[in-house]
């Protein structure tokens, strides 16, 4: 079952990555661009019978390995059959 | 003295450390593999730096749950000292036995050269045979050292003196210029409330022979190989409580 977990820094953390994304985007004239934060994107191919079993699985990845709460928060979405 | 220094696939800081504590200070050092379970008689633990499981994922993630973890966790919080270079820094934050996270470098530039950092507190097992103030020069060697947490972890760490070092000038201010890679309030190096674990950005096996450009690195050595010698338990009771080992090293 196709699983996506989004990660994305907290919006209390600074992300210079984003911020030099941004830098950039103006540079080619994306003046319109007021802000990027970079993430991590991850499809996940699991076994499973139903959504909320694919939905908690991914969430366990997530906490125990994926994001590091610390400083990033998720979203997990899976695809409806 | 006997220090286990632990092997993670893709450690590349693990012979000078070696090095250093075997060849310079005279000490017995084993590598410790990381899938091992046992950190054998160790009395001092080094998560050395490098680049642990290639850093994929984020810095220090995957190395969290290494087999040999399990070991310097029990290690730790049985009062042994535990010493994390770098990239074992960000496997101890990973691991959770240091608060907090590190972020890419404010300059999304890897700084790679000497730096000075300021000793604040002597009170921890590595810093026993400094003095309070000490400005040391140790060279960095990182990408990803911009050091992060909440506002009220860092309001804490203040408040329980776990900040040990800070970059600072060559003659010991705390200013934005001396911070090579943006981390909050300068941080350089940390340590837990049991102040036995302690972790830094700086390399101080890379800085332990005047040949190398500093020997200033001794120092943090010397006061763990002073402080707890031959077997941590004999200066350490297992038990250590929060704050206990204050007043008893502090200078």
């Amino acid at each position: 079952m196709r699983t996506r977990v989004f990660v994305t820094l907290k919006p209390s953390v600074f992300d210079p990555q984003g911020t030099t994304v941004t830098d950039a985007l103006h540079t080619l004239g994306y003046t319109s661009v007021k802000d990027v934060r970079q993430g991590k994107y991850f499809e996940l191919d699991i076994d499973a019978t139903s959504t909320d079993e694919a939905r908690r699985l991914a969430s366990e990845a997530a906490d125990k390995l994926l994001a590091n709460p610390v400083i990033e928060s998720y979203r997990v979405e899976v695809d409806a059959r | 003295m006997k220090f286990a220094v632990v092997v993670f696939p893709g450690s590349n800081c693990d012979h000078d450390a070696y090095y250093a504590v075997n060849n310079v200070l005279g000490q017995d050092a084993e590598m410790v593999w990381h899938k091992d379970t046992s950190l054998g008689n160790a009395d001092a633990v080094i998560l050395p730096g490098g680049f642990a499981h290639g850093d994929y994922l984020r810095t220090g993630a995957i190395a969290r749950f290494s087999p040999i973890m399990q070991a310097v966790k029990s290690f730790a919080a049985a009062g042994g000292p535990v010493l994390g270079i770098c990239n074992g820094f960000q496997v101890l934050l990973e691991a959770g036995l240091l608060p907090g996270a590190m972020l890419r470098n404010r300059s999304l530039h890897f700084r790679c050269e000497h730096v000075h950092v300021r000793v604040e507190h002597t009170d921890t097992l590595f810093t026993t045979s400094c003095n309070v103030g000490q400005v040391l020069r140790i060279p960095i060697a990182h990408g990803e050292g911009n050091y992060y947490a909440e506002p009220d972890v860092i309001e804490q760490l203040e408040r329980n003196r776990q900040i040990i070092f800070r970059y600072v000038t060559a003659s010991g201010e705390v200013t934005d210029a001396a911070n090579p890679n943006g981390s909050a309030h300068n941080i350089a190096g940390i340590t837990n409330e049991a102040r036995n674990v302690v972790g830094l950005m700086p390399h101080p096996e890379r800085a332990c022979e005047l040949a190398v450009g500093s020997a200033d690195g001794r120092v943090i050595f010397e006061s763990v190989i002073n402080g707890v010698g031959g077997h941590f338990s004999r200066t350490v009771p297992t038990t250590v409580a929060t704050g206990s080992v204050v007043g008893v090293l502090e200078k």
